[in-house]
């Protein structure tokens, strides 16, 4: 008969029978297309990155123009660990999680207060700040040069990363994945449920007991911990940090990825990271100089018409 | 208008605040509330649960409220009443912590709150529900009550377990759905409801609160003839253990309602007293029900 709120309520965390089966893919994926192993470890990292911009603006509506900042911490704190302090990955990620996760609570006093617009130019003055920082420690950073000849030991003692890329798609792809179940954890908790209802609306949020603050500055913290840790993942796996992980294309790039895969669904992040490599390939391979022109167009596209419909063009026609 | 109100004197403290003063000296605020039935049981039928004295708010030269001295009894069934710009609306901003008073002080079941913030005072029992709907658009009504239930029970930032996993808690969202006829579009997104669906919700998530006292801004504001028979079936229904303030300017409506009534005037209360007093107060007569400003809003 009708169902109660009990299963009701269970079914909505459950894993839909898809979601595996993409996992699976995703994991044999470096098998089947071994030519692309770095390109698919480009997209792993870029869908992590994309996850953790999803938790603040998609899950709690706190609209960011520099996730690079916690992006570009991860990476430089992961290639000056493995540079300086000791080359094991793993110890490199949990250190530049950590990291970023104390920049992220310092950043997260900056955006409490103010409008959409005060959030959108903090947080890119936040990059700003970051990026140039990077350039003038050059001591430490390597400056506009960046910081090369990070070498990396071996995943747990026994995977080497070689040139194939094989063992860095792999760590990246166990890295976002185990990031990824927490986070879809927490959207499905109580917790989630509130972030959820700051984002809707801040007023009643309040007036039902939510410490509206306190949950903006703890998913903050989270979601700049796990851009760090996609960010490490690409120093770690490219054996590379420069400037450039702390540029705005970054932001805008993650936030367009988001765009394209879509807000406030974990895999948003994943299908837009898919969507925008091929793309980028696909397009930088036909027309190497005017590929922008073209992403640019499907985006204007794809945001006028909606997404939902982009998708089902037998609508199109339809009133 | 001034003197007038002047003139009324401010409310004596009732013995009931001072059992409530002890009652939450000696125990935590969630506690409170429980305890306060019990003692109430015991020793005073009546206790006081909401007091306002002497407040005062000032934003430049306007005085929007003036010397505001209220007092809800528990299970209290008391409408605010007066005309546009009489305050009503400032004075619950007041009372839930949107606003700071410039003078006077606020207690809740004993405690000062005067200082507390918003969320903190929910989670002292004081609740209160919007004169325009203040939604969650994107959650279905099961999901909101899911989520304020959990929050209610301290479990808001628990993020390893799963929304609804206590069967407690969907048994509570169940009941909630069912009283406040609810069931149907349960799974319906919030921003697809009806308008007589999202007052109901509007009044569900506030009880699910469970909160002690419950402040009512227009709740029938705007619902079509058709929904709010239903509406009113549900804001009756309350729970007598809450204490309700009502605010509302459809008098059929607060004169089946409430058992006490303060009518504002300019900021100030003009008077208090049971309905027929009320009813019969020729300066009640004079400044509010003699404007027709009531059916300026039919």
């Amino acid at each position: 008969m009708k169902t109660t709120a009990h299963e009701a309520l269970r079914a909505l965390s459950r894993p839909k029978a898809w979601e595996p089966v993409l996992w699976l893919l995703a994991f044999a994926a470096p098998l089947v297309l071994s030519r692309h192993a770095l390109m698919i470890n480009e997209i792993v990292i870029f869908a992590l990155f994309a996850i953790s911009l999803d938790l603040i603006l998609g899950y709690t509506g706190i609209v960011s123009l520099g996730h690079a900042a916690f992006f570009g911490m991860g990476a430089y704190a992961a290639a000056l660990f493995a540079k300086l302090v000791h080359p094991d990955p793993i110890l490199g990620l949990v250190f530049a999680m950590a990291v970023s996760t104390v920049l992220g609570a310092v950043c997260s006093l900056t955006i409490m207060r103010g409008t959409d617009l005060t959030r959108l130019m903090v947080t890119l003055g936040m990059a700003l700040i970051l990026m140039e920082l990077a350039n003038k420690l050059d001591w430490l950073t390597g400056g506009a040069d960046g910081l090369q000849g990070v070498v990396m030991a071996p995943v747990l003692g026994r995977f080497e990363f070689g040139l194939s890329g094989t063992t860095a798609v792999y760590y990246s792809l166990c890295v976002t994945l185990l990031l990824f179940l927490l986070v879809r954890r927490l959207v499905f908790s109580p917790y989630g449920a509130t972030l959820m209802a700051v984002r809707d609306n801040r007023l009643r949020a309040m007036a039902i007991g939510i410490p509206v603050s306190a949950r903006l500055s703890t998913i903050y913290t989270i979601a700049a911990a796990i851009a760090g840790a996609s960010g490490a993942l690409l120093a770690q796996t490219t054996g590379f940090a420069s400037l450039d992980v702390f540029e705005f294309h970054r932001s805008a790039d993650v936030m367009l990825l988001l765009v394209i895969g879509g807000t406030g669904w974990l895999y948003g992040g994943i299908a837009g990271a898919v969507v925008f490599k091929i793309m980028y390939d696909l397009l930088s391979s036909v027309t190497p100089q005017y590929w922008t022109f073209w992403i640019g167009l499907f985006l204007v596209v794809l945001v006028m018409v909606g997404r939902q419909r982009l998708m089902r063009p037998w609508t199109w026609m339809r009133k | 208008m001034r003197a007038s109100a002047q003139l009324v004197p401010a409310l004596v403290t009732s013995p009931g605040s001072a059992i409530a003063e002890s009652a939450s000296t000696a125990l935590p605020p969630e506690g409170a509330h429980f305890a306060l039935g019990r003692l109430g049981g015991k020793t005073m039928t009546n206790p006081t649960v909401l007091a306002a004295h002497g407040l005062v708010k000032r934003f430049g030269g306007i005085t929007a409220t003036d010397k505001v001295t209220l007092e809800l009894k528990r299970g209290a069934r008391h409408a605010l009443i007066g005309p546009n710009g009489a305050g009503k609306t400032t004075l619950v901003n007041l009372l839930t912590g949107v606003l700071d008073p410039t003078e006077g002080s606020i207690t809740l079941l004993g405690e000062d709150i005067t200082r507390l913030a918003p969320h903190q005072r929910v989670r002292r029992g004081l609740v209160r529900t919007f004169q325009i709907n203040q939604l969650f658009n994107s959650m279905t009504p099961l999901q909101t009550l899911a989520m304020v239930i959990s929050q209610r029970d301290g479990l808001g930032a628990s993020w390893w377990q799963t929304l609804g996993k206590s069967a407690d808690i969907s048994a509570r969202c169940d009941h909630l759905l069912e009283q406040f006829h609810l069931t149907d579009v349960m799974h319906q997104r919030t921003e697809l409801l009806a308008y007589g669906k999202r007052r109901l919700l509007e009044i569900a998530i506030a009880l699910a609160c469970q909160p002690s006292v419950l402040l009512l801004d227009e709740p029938v504001a705007g619902v079509p003839a058709g929904e709010r028979e239903e509406l009113l079936q549900t804001v009756a229904a309350l729970p007598s253990d809450v204490s309700v303030l009502l605010i509302e300017h459809d008098m059929d409506l607060v004169f089946s309602f409430a058992t006490r009534m303060t009518v504002m005037v300019n900021g100030a209360v003009l008077t208090e007293g049971d309905p027929e007093t009320i009813a019969n107060d020729p300066r009640v007569k004079a400044v509010y029900l003699g404007t027709g400003e009531e059916h300026a809003h039919d």
